[in-house]
């Protein structure tokens, strides 16, 4: 079974979503992705300043098996990426919801409008894929 | 759902990841597939190969049927308790399947098959051996286990006979011991030192049980296969297949032509190969970037021509990815891959990458730029 904590948004692509107490919000990828991914040995993240779309692919998480884009839940611009994967990326594997965060955007909207889905909606998408 | 070998409630009560392979559950992992890969490297790894097919041969034409039908040479197999690999052909050259030969005794062998081959092979095998009078049986009563790795021969032995330990132990490379319905091999698809062990599908869990009580880590098919990947060992159905033969799969070392006179199926198509000429490469590619080279991917060589990578994977040991590839007639030492819509620079390199956890190819070097 995978994790997924309660405070956390949920896109349906696998992606989740923690509001920062600066306005920001952090992403990454559930726990549910990750184990279906399998061991991740490279991630590529996009550049800081890059405005994106809501759904746009803005990162690449490459397991021994397959490589995966990794999708953008809100529009918002790149304010950091997690440099630390590069070096490690199993941390995505070891800790999705922690140090394996991938990126920090600036939302161009309120999370609120944002569409993503709470902890118990995902987790029925989740069990169902 | 699949087939299922006598240890896949095991599998699944351990938390593996099932997958189907060739029509059966099998499992990819039970967690991290790189940490079992690590293990197989630096001490030891349990892998359920029950799905391959086991068919024993014998009787007064066994021998003379296997000289007609495998590429190598089961003469080569002089004394009783030795092994070798080979390819079945088809009359075209085409490789059916490459399987391993056992040789026990005058006119008694065992052929270990690939899971998704076996009904072909048996559809190939069957009628021969019976125009042949020689009896076939496959051994679907037999579990198979592969346990590799530095450390392997050592927790195997715990679990043979005191009376067979001391013979076991003895065993060189590719050559096998049997009792009883047990039969203990020194072989393997990692590259490194181990046994595989055949034994009665009631006995398996209790022998994966008291492997893993001895630290031996259970290993799924992801980690079998990026072991094998970095030894140099060709996968059925990605690196070969029907439609090529062992002269252009690295597997020319595999045909033996040699006695002249030994007419074995699909001698002659080979010859005629040989005499043609300008065969295509089998080549290692290592990866000059940070990426994955996978199955399919195109490989361009200088003036244009293309090949296909036919494996490829990360490589845990060299910390890059590396693969498989058929190239066109030539000696280009750096290609072009395409992967995820990108011309990346790879190096081409000579097998294995790893042998006996020592990598024996550089990974990404760095230095090196396609003009």
């Amino acid at each position: 079974m995978s994790a997924i904590p309660p405070e956390l948004h949920y896109a349906r692509s696998h992606e989740w979503v923690r509001p920062l107490a600066d306005g920001n919000v952090e992403v990454g990828i559930s726990d549910h992705a990750q184990q279906a991914l399998g061991d991740l040995v490279f991630v590529e993240l996009p550049e800081i300043g890059r405005t994106l779309a809501a759904g746009e692919a803005c990162a690449v998480v490459e397991s021994v098996k397959a490589a995966s884009d990794v999708y953008s839940p809100l529009a918002g611009t790149v304010v950091a990426v997690n440099a630390q994967l590069a070096a490690a990326p199993e941390l995505v594997n070891q800790q999705p919801y922690g140090q394996g965060w991938l990126l920090r955007l600036r939302p161009a909207s309120p999370l609120a409008e944002a569409g993503l889905l709470d902890a118990r909606a995902y987790a029925a998408i989740a069990s169902g894929s | 759902m699949g087939r299922r070998t006598p240890l896949h409630d095991l599998h699944v009560a351990s938390g593996a990841r099932m997958v189907d392979f060739g029509g059966w559950d099998m499992p990819v992992a039970y967690g991290s597939q790189v940490e079992e890969h690590h293990a197989v490297r630096r001490a030891a790894g349990v892998f359920d190969v029950s799905h391959m097919g086991i068919i024993d041969l014998s009787g007064a034409g066994a021998r003379a049927l296997l000289r007609g039908l495998l590429a190598n040479d089961v003469a080569r197999l002089a004394r009783g308790g030795r092994a070798l690999y080979s390819c079945l052909l088809n009359e075209a050259g085409g490789i059916l399947d490459d399987l391993i030969a056992y040789h026990f005794a005058a006119d008694d062998f065992r052929l270990i098959v690939n899971a998704g081959s076996r009904d072909k092979d048996l559809a190939w095998i069957g009628p021969r051996a019976a125009a042949a009078g020689v009896r076939l049986i496959e051994r679907t009563d037999l579990a198979m286990l592969a346990v590799q790795g530095p450390e392997a021969r050592a927790h195997v032995a715990a679990l043979l006979p005191p009376a067979v330990v001391d013979a076991a132990l003895a065993l060189p490379a590719f050559h096998a011991l049997r009792f009883g319905a047990w039969c203990v091999a020194r072989t393997g698809y990692t590259g490194e030192d181990g046994f595989e062990l055949m034994l009665p599908a009631a006995a398996a869990a209790d022998a994966w049980r008291a492997l893993n009580a001895r630290g031996v880590r259970s290993c799924g098919l992801g980690a079998r296969d990026t072991l094998r990947l970095e030894a140099g060992m060709n996968l059925y159905g990605n690196d070969m297949d029907e439609t090529t033969h062992p002269l252009e799969s690295g597997l020319a070392w595999t045909v033996a032509f040699e006695p002249a006179d030994r007419d074995f199926t699909g001698r002659a198509a080979l010859e005629a190969a040989r005499a043609r000429g300008a065969m295509r490469r089998f080549v290692g590619l290592v990866l000059e970037e940070r990426a994955v080279m996978r199955p399919h991917q195109r490989v361009r060589v200088a003036g244009g021509a293309e090949g296909q990578v036919t494996s490829g994977t990360f490589s845990p040991t060299l910390q890059c990815s590396i693969a498989f590839a058929r190239l066109p007639p030539g000696a280009e030492p750096q290609v072009e891959v395409e992967v995820r819509g990108r011309w990346l620079p790879a190096r081409v390199v000579k097998f294995p990458f790893v042998r006996n956890g020592r990598a024996l190819v550089s990974g990404i070097t760095g230095g090196s730029k396609q003009p």
